[in-house]
């Protein structure tokens, strides 16, 4: 019924006709009076299938086309890294006598460079480096960050003012610098374990080489401050909430109160840190490889055979822009498909 | 507020140190001494060239001694690639070329990155809107040597107008600065954009439509000045890219600047060098940080610094 207040206190019927019926003489059938049978009932309650967090940010993403393209082509370019060197005849290492230098051709689509390597596949394990480091280090980024932010925030006090002050003496110190250095100086020690060392995990680790590790440990000693401070404010709101309140009254401990009630609930945050944290840190990579600090050969990365190319940058300009668009593109869809995860996960966050 | 640059001053000072402290103590840790990757040098040659270094005492008072010289403005003499040049010398021979190219850079970056952004917001919803929001998300996902090396082969084979190797005439920075500020200039272009768009909700703005003062005059009068505030704050990150953004491009381009030097002694591992160079730079991090805070503050003197740096 269309009412309309007044003065606050009085409301009266705008229009007669919505009245009408309700006053009129009707016509009420003598089943109208038993109790609704099982079908009646379900029948009245609107069936609309109650969504959960997932499927509700699935919903959104779908709708989002720029998101939905990106992740079409991040998952293209995963296969052609990590599906498509089965395909490949050659190992990234094996060197072809009398292949030197070929053009773009049926048998090399890449081309193949100054060793009689086939640079197909060699870009294909240069993107499954790019992507692995990308993904490792933002899982250090992940852990570190999401633990520290969490512990600063839950307790509060006098810890959180130590650990924040912490965090912002390592938030100055020039992170690219360090990087730097770390490669330098770890690069004798790294190389002398991994010659020594016997374990299957180790030899994996070492045709990474000693400059990627150092990137690692980089990134788990640098550049987990954005994350910390993001979880930190969450779990500052989070914590005041009634939830947890009664899962104290119940008797959580505090590690489980984190674990399971306020990480939980800063999710979304942490997956769209996490996934914007993949593309800067391939990023990082290129640009340390770029420079001769990368990955170490044979072993390649999108980087290094940019790099490598430099020198016969005029005579065969594919090598060089190749492996660069592979790059670029990878960098800008991850980019875009982490904004649309914003978006899609924690839709207040959108301008 | 002299309270506060002071405290700020102690704080940069101590970050300082102890990046001196590590830096040393990781440079000293590397088994085998710089001239081991030499032809091996017979014992005594080594002793004497130990000695000679201070190389022969122990760790702690070599780091002292190291600290002590470098107060005093002395760092060390190459080991390696200009043998016995005093690191100082060098660098103020090579930082000049690199801050010429990294300060044109940086003021290229700002001078188009604000009005991008500004032009932007006018035009929200627009074709303009559009084709820079496409402009600059390439922008801030291309990386710096990607963006160098194509203009490298475009510059070096296709169009040939502009030189590509060295700094002989102005038309030679041409290049290497567009390539170093490509990315912030996106980068402040985003920014803008942004805090453009949250500018222009607030009431002061409403208060001058409301007076009669035309929309252009409101975007880039009114509002350009608050909406400036973020991209002041990413003035520290932003010479931090612009200094690490030179090593690839003084490598690209065959400049003589710090940067290219800088790598060189990584990959040569002459250690006083890549000490020196590290401890410098980060010297200019920590200054240029310290310089935007007072800024900050200056500007928007709603901001409290005493506070620690929640807001920042």
């Amino acid at each position: 019924m269309r009412t309309m207040k007044l003065f606050g206190w009085c409301s009266f019927p705008t229009w007669q006709t919505d009245v009408e019926p309700i006053l009129g003489q009707h016509s009420y059938k003598q089943d109208d009076f038993f109790p609704a049978t099982a079908e009646e009932k379900e029948s009245f309650i609107e069936m609309k299938q109650s969504l959960s967090y997932w499927q509700d940010a699935w919903r959104r993403l779908k709708k989002n086309e720029v998101a939905m393209i990106s992740m079409f082509i991040v998952i293209v370019i995963f296969l052609f890294a990590f599906i498509g060197p089965l395909f490949m005849e050659n190992d990234y290492a094996t060197q072809v006598r009398g292949d030197e230098n070929l053009p773009m051709s049926w048998d090399h689509p890449f081309g193949t460079d100054n060793h009689g390597r086939d640079l197909m596949i060699r870009t294909m394990f240069g993107a499954r480096v790019s992507l692995i480091v990308g993904i490792a280090a933002s899982l250090i980024v992940l852990v570190i960050g999401s633990l520290y932010g969490a512990i600063s925030g839950f307790f509060g006090g006098k810890l959180d003012d130590v650990m924040m002050r912490f965090l912002e003496l390592i938030y100055s110190v020039p992170d690219i610098l360090v990087v730097l250095l770390l490669s330098t100086v770890l690069k004798d020690p790294l190389n002398d374990w991994f010659n020594t060392s016997t374990s299957p995990l180790v030899k994996s680790f070492s045709t990474l080489g000693p400059s990627l590790i150092s990137i690692f440990i980089a990134f788990g000693l640098l550049y987990w401050v954005g994350m910390a401070r993001i979880i930190r404010g969450q779990v500052l709101m989070l914590k005041q909430q009634e939830f947890v309140t009664a899962a104290r009254a119940l008797g959580a401990s505090n590690a489980r109160l984190i674990r399971r009630h306020l990480l939980p609930n800063c999710i979304g945050q942490i997956i769209v840190t996490t996934s914007l944290q993949i593309p800067s840190a391939i990023f990082l990579e290129s640009f340390l490889s770029f420079l001769g600090l990368g990955v170490s050969a044979p072993m390649t990365s999108l980087g290094s055979m940019a790099s490598d190319a430099l020198g016969g940058m005029y005579s065969y300009p594919h090598r060089l822009l190749i492996p660069s668009f592979i790059l670029s593109v990878m960098i800008l869809t991850l980019n875009l498909f982490g904004d649309g995860l914003r978006d899609a996960l924690d839709p207040r966050l959108k301008k | 507020m002299i309270k506060f640059i002071a405290k700020r001053f102690v704080q940069a000072a101590i970050i300082l140190l102890i990046i001196t402290c590590v830096t040393f103590l990781l440079m000293n840790l590397v088994p085998g001494g710089p001239f081991l990757s030499e032809k091996s040098p017979s014992p005594q040659v080594l002793a004497a060239m130990e000695a000679k270094y201070g190389l022969d005492k122990p760790l702690l008072v070599q780091m002292k001694n190291y600290i002590v010289d470098l107060v005093q403005g002395d760092l060390g003499v190459s080991f390696k690639m200009q043998k016995n040049r005093p690191v100082l010398k060098i660098i103020m021979e090579m930082f000049p070329v690199s801050a010429k190219i990294g300060v044109i850079a940086l003021i290229w970056a700002i001078l188009f990155g604000v009005p991008m952004g500004s032009i932007a917001a006018y035009h929200r919803g627009k074709w303009v809107d559009s084709v820079l929001r496409v402009v600059t998300t390439l922008g801030v996902s291309i990386p710096g040597f990607v963006v160098a090396t194509v203009l490298l082969i475009l510059f070096g084979t296709v169009w040939k107008v502009l030189p590509t190797v060295g700094l002989l005439s102005w038309k030679s920075y041409i290049l290497p600065c567009f390539s170093l500020a490509f990315y912030p200039m996106c980068y402040i272009g985003r920014l803008s954009r942004a805090s453009m768009l949250d500018v222009i909700n607030q009431e002061y703005i409403r208060t001058a439509r409301a007076k009669g003062v035309s929309p252009r005059s409101i975007i880039f009068k009114h509002a350009l000045r608050n909406s400036f505030i973020p991209v002041l704050t990413y003035l520290g990150p932003l010479t931090a890219y612009i200094l690490t953004g030179g090593f690839v491009v003084e490598s690209v381009f065959n400049i003589p600047g710090l940067g290219r030097y800088f790598i060189q002694s990584i990959l040569n591992r002459d250690y006083p060098i890549i000490m020196g160079t590290t401890i410098f730079l980060a010297a200019l991090l920590i200054a240029m940080n310290l310089v935007v805070d007072i800024l900050y503050k200056t500007v928007d003197p709603r901001i409290d610094l005493t506070k620690g740096g929640e807001g920042a």
